[in-house]
């Protein structure tokens, strides 16, 4: 066996540890559980990751009142039973939410709109954590103040809980859409793209080089059919999160598995198709003329 | 003509693993069906969930054209969880995740311990002058290494025992860590030098 001290310089908690399970999870399908049996399905069904949620976005919708970090006894029950990993969500701003959570060892926290806001003005100093964070974002300045805040990972936010997938899609163009421009801007067009989307200068300038985000992004917020986990990943997400739309639908353990397919094969229109076939009603969903309260708009 | 490596691609950075080889001047071909298997030279593994490309890799029809190959003695690298699929036991996986008996390798999943807890840290490799910076992601452990095995580098933690995270049989090279998240070509380069 090899001589060596290797291992007596090891860090913990870097960007790249951090950003690494995210690109660990790409091209993979994270679902919310809010049971460990819901867990098992998940995992069963290929899912990368489960997010342990005491209520799925279209029953907090639905019952209305604050909604707030889950039960620790859940969220260890759901890590007892499944091998992937396991996110959980904090409220906007509530750091002390995020640290519970980072005591139960949970492997990455989302800082969700989802959830009641905690703080009007605040993000959580997501640099503050050894546990990486992701955080929902409408727009390329949203994106990249979260990113400068210490997110490791960037979902598209669509809109939670209703199972259409159109503020999905707007968010993501949006995002991408202005990616693109700066690509195409000179440098000194790059103070003013900084200003105007209230971005970091070098996160701004960084972006126009490169052409990507820093971090990977997924898209999350509406999507509820193998279709839809094609059009987002054509769009350019590079993952799915699937909240209501699996364990609101008619049958979820074979619609779960077939969304992981498309999620894979979402170049291939006949694999989409034939994953697509029989699965029951999809989640019922809702027009967005008729919400209440759009959960998007929370996040500063 | 440069090899052809093939990439398997149903899940996970499978990307980072393509650039690689690029950089290095070797083709590169993303792996998601069957018919992807026909013209390569050698295949890599990625990183990724190894219980979701297990399924993939049996739904997609996969797994039995890419085990013949193997058998046959394609040489195979294999990362994180491509080193789960390459190893002949794996210790408390799912009962129904199959692997691919490569390697006389036994691996525990998230030997580590759970994302708060991954590491980077530079190891000694066999073989390599300088250290090598290795990523270790919710990564596996090698339990037990058959005779057959060479041990290329360990890792030993504060109150932890020496594991082996770096080995090899014959052309399969697998790795509990990710280089493929870093700029150092050199284990790529290390596999490459076999084909």
């Amino acid at each position: 066996m090899a001589e060596s001290n290797s291992g007596s310089n090891s860090q913990i908690g870097t960007v790249r540890v951090k950003r690494g399970l995210a690109d660990m999870l790409r091209g993979g399908v994270i679902m919310d559980v809010v049971t460990p049996a819901e867990a098992k399905i998940a995992e069963d069904a290929g899912a990368v990751a489960v997010m342990a949620l005491e209520r799925v976005p279209a029953d907090i919708r639905r019952d209305g009142g604050v909604a707030r970090m889950s039960d620790p006894s859940m969220i260890e029950a759901i890590q007892e039973t499944v091998t992937i990993p396991v996110m959980a969500k904090a409220r906007i701003g509530h750091f002390a939410e995020a640290q519970v959570l980072e005591s139960l060892g949970v492997d990455y926290v989302d800082e969700s709109e989802v959830l009641t806001p905690a703080d009007e003005a605040h993000h959580i100093d997501k640099w503050a954590f050894t546990v990486p964070f992701v955080c929902g974002a409408t727009n390329l300045g949203e994106a990249l103040r979260r990113i400068s805040e210490g997110a490791c990972l960037i979902r598209s936010k669509g809109e939670a809980g209703t199972g259409n997938i159109v503020e999905a899609v707007r968010h993501l163009r949006s995002i991408l859409g202005d990616i693109r421009k700066l690509t195409q801007a000179d440098a000194a067009e790059l103070f003013d793209w900084a200003k105007r989307l209230q971005a970091p200068l070098g996160l701004v300038q960084e972006v126009a080089e490169t052409g990507t985000l820093p971090v990977p992004m997924f898209c999350a917020g509406g999507i509820a059919t193998p279709a839809d986990a094609s059009l987002v990943m054509q769009l350019g997400a590079q993952s799915v999160f699937v909240g209501s739309g699996i364990f609101k639908s008619e049958d979820p353990a074979p619609r779960a598995k077939a969304i992981v397919e498309a999620t894979t094969h979402y170049r291939d229109p006949a694999m989409v198709a034939k994953v697509s076939r029989g699965l029951g009603d999809a989640m019922p969903g809702l027009e967005l003329g008729e919400l209440d309260t759009k959960l998007s708009e929370r996040g500063w | 003509m440069s090899p052809l490596v093939g990439v398997l691609a149903l899940q996970g950075a499978s990307g980072e693993h393509t650039d690689a080889l690029r950089k290095l001047g070797v083709r590169a071909l993303e792996v998601r069906m069957p018919e992807d298997l026909e013209a390569i030279d050698a295949i890599i593994l990625p990183g990724g969930e190894s219980t979701t490309i297990s399924m993939l890799l049996e739904s997609s029809g996969t797994f039995e054209p890419l085990q013949e190959l193997l058998s046959q003695g394609l040489p195979a690298f294999g990362t994180c969880a491509g080193m789960i699929m390459l190893s002949n036991k794996v210790l408390d996986g799912r009962t129904d995740q199959r692997s691919f008996d490569r390697i006389d390798i036994s691996v525990r999943r998230n030997a580590f311990g759970r994302q708060i807890a991954s590491f980077e840290t530079d190891i000694d490799v066999i073989g390599l002058g300088e250290p090598f910076p290795a990523v270790f992601i919710r990564a596996p452990g090698v339990a037990t290494v058959g005779p057959e095995v060479e041990v290329l580098a360990t890792v030993k933690l504060d109150e932890q025992p020496e594991i082996p995270v770096l080995c090899r049989q014959n052309n399969v090279l697998v790795s509990s860590f990710h280089p493929e998240l870093t700029d150092d070509l050199r284990l790529h380069q290390m596999f490459l030098s076999e084909l």
